[in-house]
């Protein structure tokens, strides 16, 4: 790219004073693929648009979901959110395994370098920030209030405002396959290639404020969720009786607040880099481009945890619950995660083993990286002692659990492996590197993301998801996993590295055919998924759940009705014991049904869209360098800040007879259930 | 599960600001004192390392940086203490817990980087087969 003139140069001098370096030959008209996917984005779009029209449905949205407040439906968007990019995500790993399965032995596949680098750029950004994070942070924010008997989380707004920004990140992301290109980089856009000098047009500088952006909501939805399980616990529950999940959702949000300041701090300083020409991470001028990398991996690592933990917390509770047994050792799980959670501050320097640091430095963070697999170990013990003896039932939250046992004890083996030095010599930036992570964040993040959503997909609909369609989804996702990237193994044994675009000769093919075969499992599961949803809800009637405790669950989240009223809990519970819903119901707790109150609850604000969508727009303009929408898009966010500020217009009260319908109908919905799904 | 009065109904609004959730509330306001104190203080420790750059105090600029930096430290603790009224009691111990946490990640990242960083500057930098071998 660097060889061509600059189309820009061509461009009249208002029009580089209106658009920046936007140039019509910044859309990627010559690029076939793209404009396809971009016809049939804008025709699907359209269509959704239009039917949304048709229907009436943008008063519904704005008012009831896009300005909510309600932790329950943010919690929802958050997730609506992480599918439809997973959707996205999961089309560029279709395109690098399909690319990756025929360009051998002289052929050049369908995908040119510059585009396939941009690829595989934009699956790993997409997967990690905007589809693990938003699916993470979307069963959070529905279930840690609910767990902890709370009315929503502590700053709602705040809470709002997060989803909107991860949104705005999303919203950049997106733009950028259509409008200029993305970054070529690699998902860490290590300098000196993500400098100036090797990386001039937009894609970085996407890369950059859509994480920055992002970032923002990230950290501040973290501050949330501390002070909401810090502050908002219902009388009774000591830190100590605190459901499994809380605890790990803490852990979570606690890195995430301690490590995410470090990514936005290190972008600022490429972002310097590539702006105002500071030699931060260049070659020269006493930049150093591995003080990026040390950097970026001090987040980067508690961020693989922030991913994880959650999934852990999911697995105890699904465990536990269909296993009818309290769970085996939670002292042991609530320590093994606190532990885990210093630790992960403490390995990031085995991402870069080879970067050159003496044998002193390597064998330190070899030491720490292998004991951190201690109390992950003492966790799967804890899960396998609870299923011992117990009366487990193989519904699909608890097929998601021991799949992801199967699969993450091996991703973990691996792990350990890449964390001897000399090994990782040999390993690094290989395949079996590749084959090694996917093995974790979709045998543990991915797998225990699903058996949450099939957990908890009652308690926020009031029906169940179809068995059939989501048992042929489970059996296609995991044997497409296993024939998807068990080859990568292999050819990471052999020798091969990652994000290589085409193969000269034709020895490796067969396994990456056998790849691509895995990919094609993978998306039937992910098919089956969304026919299951479809099915799910045409037939929501025969799989309705009016209990509100479908699988007999132990924590407070089952106690209030599916979906749960605005309010949550007409009553705070009092909590004597660690499974408390259990607990309640085996001390023969009967629900009060009468002395409700009126409740005092935050008011819906459309402020967090604002604010977000003028951030957003900063971010556009700081893109393509369009200095006066960056001024006043940059003026725009702290005045729309300090005017919401001045909105004293933020609570309301439910009165105490709405409460009293909406328990009574509660109350009816229960005389009609025969009897719960397990007494 | 009995009907509790509302003071639970610290659950429900953080953007209101209701006292009931605030329970454990004894990091209060500071007294005009301890305000001027903290000031009085932060001004001094800022002066100081002032007069040291301006007088040229030790020739040493290394051993002057240094000692800015002590004082830099100093200053964060006056600030904790004067303005942000800190102690091991407030917030039921919690911002204690914050800070010691807080103190331990920022510890270990620089400490790290510092020590990673310098490993790398050892090892990268061009030297002679002689000095690869009596590599650290």
């Amino acid at each position: 790219m660097n060889s061509e003139p600059n189309p820009i140069d061509t461009y009249p001098h208002w029009w580089r004073l209106l658009f920046g370096r936007f140039t019509l030959e910044s859309l990627p008209l010559h690029e076939p693929i793209v404009v396809v996917t971009f016809v049939a984005v804008a025709i699907g779009g359209l269509a959704v648009l239009g039917l949304i029209t048709r229907y009436k449905l943008w008063g519904v949205l704005w008012r009831d979901w896009f300005t909510s407040v309600d932790h329950k439906k943010i919690g929802i968007m958050y997730m609506v959110l992480g599918l439809v990019m997973l959707l996205r995500g999961f089309a560029d790993a279709v395109l690098m395994r399909s690319q990756q399965a025929i360009a051998h032995g002289g052929s050049d596949g369908f995908l040119p370098p510059h585009h396939y680098d941009q690829i595989f750029t934009a699956h790993g950004v997409i997967m990690i920030f905007f589809v693990a994070m938003p699916l993470v942070t979307g069963l959070m924010n529905y279930v840690v209030p609910l767990q902890i008997g709370a009315r929503d989380v502590a700053f709602p707004f705040l809470n709002n405002f997060s989803f909107w920004m991860t949104t705005g990140g999303v919203v950049l992301t997106m733009m950028s396959l259509f409008i200029g290109e993305f970054a070529a980089t690699g998902w860490l856009a290590y300098p000196p290639l993500s400098n100036i000098a090797y990386s001039p047009s937009v894609g970085v500088d996407y890369y950059i404020w859509a994480l920055q952006i992002a970032g923002v909501g990230t950290t501040l939805s973290g501050v949330n969720l501390i002070a909401t399980i810090v502050k908002m616990r219902a009388p009774g529950m000591s830190m100590m009786k605190m459901p499994v999940f809380a605890w790990t959702s803490l852990c979570t949000n606690v890195l995430i607040v301690a490590s995410f300041p470090v990514l936005g701090a290190v972008l600022a300083l490429l972002t310097l880099d590539r702006y105002v020409g500071t030699n931060f991470f260049t070659n020269d001028l006493g930049g150093n481009p591995m003080m990026y990398v040390n950097l970026i991996w001090i987040w980067g690592h508690p961020e693989v945890y922030i991913l994880v933990l959650p999934a852990f917390g999911i697995f105890s509770e699904v465990t536990s619950t269909f296993s009818g047994k309290r769970l085996f050792g939670y002292a042991s799980m609530v320590y093994a995660t606190v532990v885990i959670t210093i630790l992960s501050y403490l390995v990031w320097l085995h991402h870069f083993f080879t970067m050159g640091s003496g044998a002193s430095v390597n064998s330190f963070f070899g030491i720490t990286t292998m004991i951190i697999s201690i109390p992950t170990g003492a966790k799967i013990f804890n899960w396998l002692f609870t299923m011992y003896r117990g009366r487990i039932r193989f519904d699909l939250p608890m097929m998601w659990t021991v799949a992801f046992m199967l699969t993450f004890v091996i991703g973990g083996m691996t792990g350990v492996l890449l964390a001897v030095p000399p090994a990782d010599f040999v390993l690094h930036n290989s395949l079996f590197l590749i084959a090694h992570f996917h093995n974790v964040i979709i045998g543990g993040v991915l797998f225990g993301l699903f058996a949450g959503i099939y957990y908890w997909w009652p308690k926020a609909f009031g029906f169940r998801l179809d068995p059939f369609w989501g048992k042929v989804s489970f059996w296609c996702w995991v044997v497409g996993f296993w024939v998807a990237f068990m080859p990568l193994y292999i050819l990471g044994l052999m020798g091969v590295t990652r994000r290589m675009n085409a193969f000269p000769g034709t020895e490796y093919q067969p396994l990456f055919v056998i790849a691509a075969f895995g990919a094609a499992l993978i998306a039937c599961g992910i098919a089956a998924m969304i026919i299951q949803i479809a099915v799910s809800i045409l037939r929501r009637e025969q799989l309705a759940d009016l209990t509100g405790d479908p699988w007999g669950g132990r924590t407070l989240e089952w106690a209030t009705s599916s979906p749960p009223p605005a309010y949550n809990f007409a009553f705070t519970p009092m909590v004597h014991d660690g499974d408390a819903w259990w607990d309640m119901k085996n001390r023969g707790y009967k629900r009060p049904l009468e002395g409700y109150k009126s409740i005092h609850m935050p008011k819906n604000t459309g402020a967090g869209v604002i604010i977000s969508a003028i951030a957003t727009a900063f971010g556009i303009a700081m893109v393509w360098h369009v200095w006066w929408l960056a001024v006043i898009s940059f003026v725009g966010v702290i005045a729309a800040t300090i005017i919401h500020t001045f909105n004293y217009d933020r609570d309301y009260y439910i009165p105490a007879d709405e409460v009293t319908r909406t328990e009574d109908e509660r109350t009816r919905a229960l005389a009609r259930t025969t009897s719960p799904a397990v007494a | 599960m009995s009907a509790r009065a509302p003071a639970s109904d610290g659950a429900h609004s953080g953007s209101v600001h209701v006292e009931v959730t605030h329970d454990h509330h004894e990091a209060g306001h500071g007294s005009r004192k301890d305000y001027v104190t903290g000031f009085v203080l932060s001004v001094i420790l800022t002066a100081i390392p002032f007069w040291l750059v301006m007088a040229e105090v030790f020739t040493d600029p290394r051993v002057t940086s240094f000692v800015i930096m002590a004082f830099a430290v100093v200053q964060i603790v006056v600030h904790m203490v004067y303005f942000l009224h800190m102690n091991a009691r407030s917030e039921g111990g919690w911002t204690m817990m914050a800070l010691i946490f807080t103190l331990v990640v920022v510890i270990i990242a620089l400490s790290g980087s510092l020590w990673v960083m310098y490993h790398l500057n050892t090892n990268m930098m061009p030297m002679s087969p002689g000095d690869m071998r009596n590599m650290p």
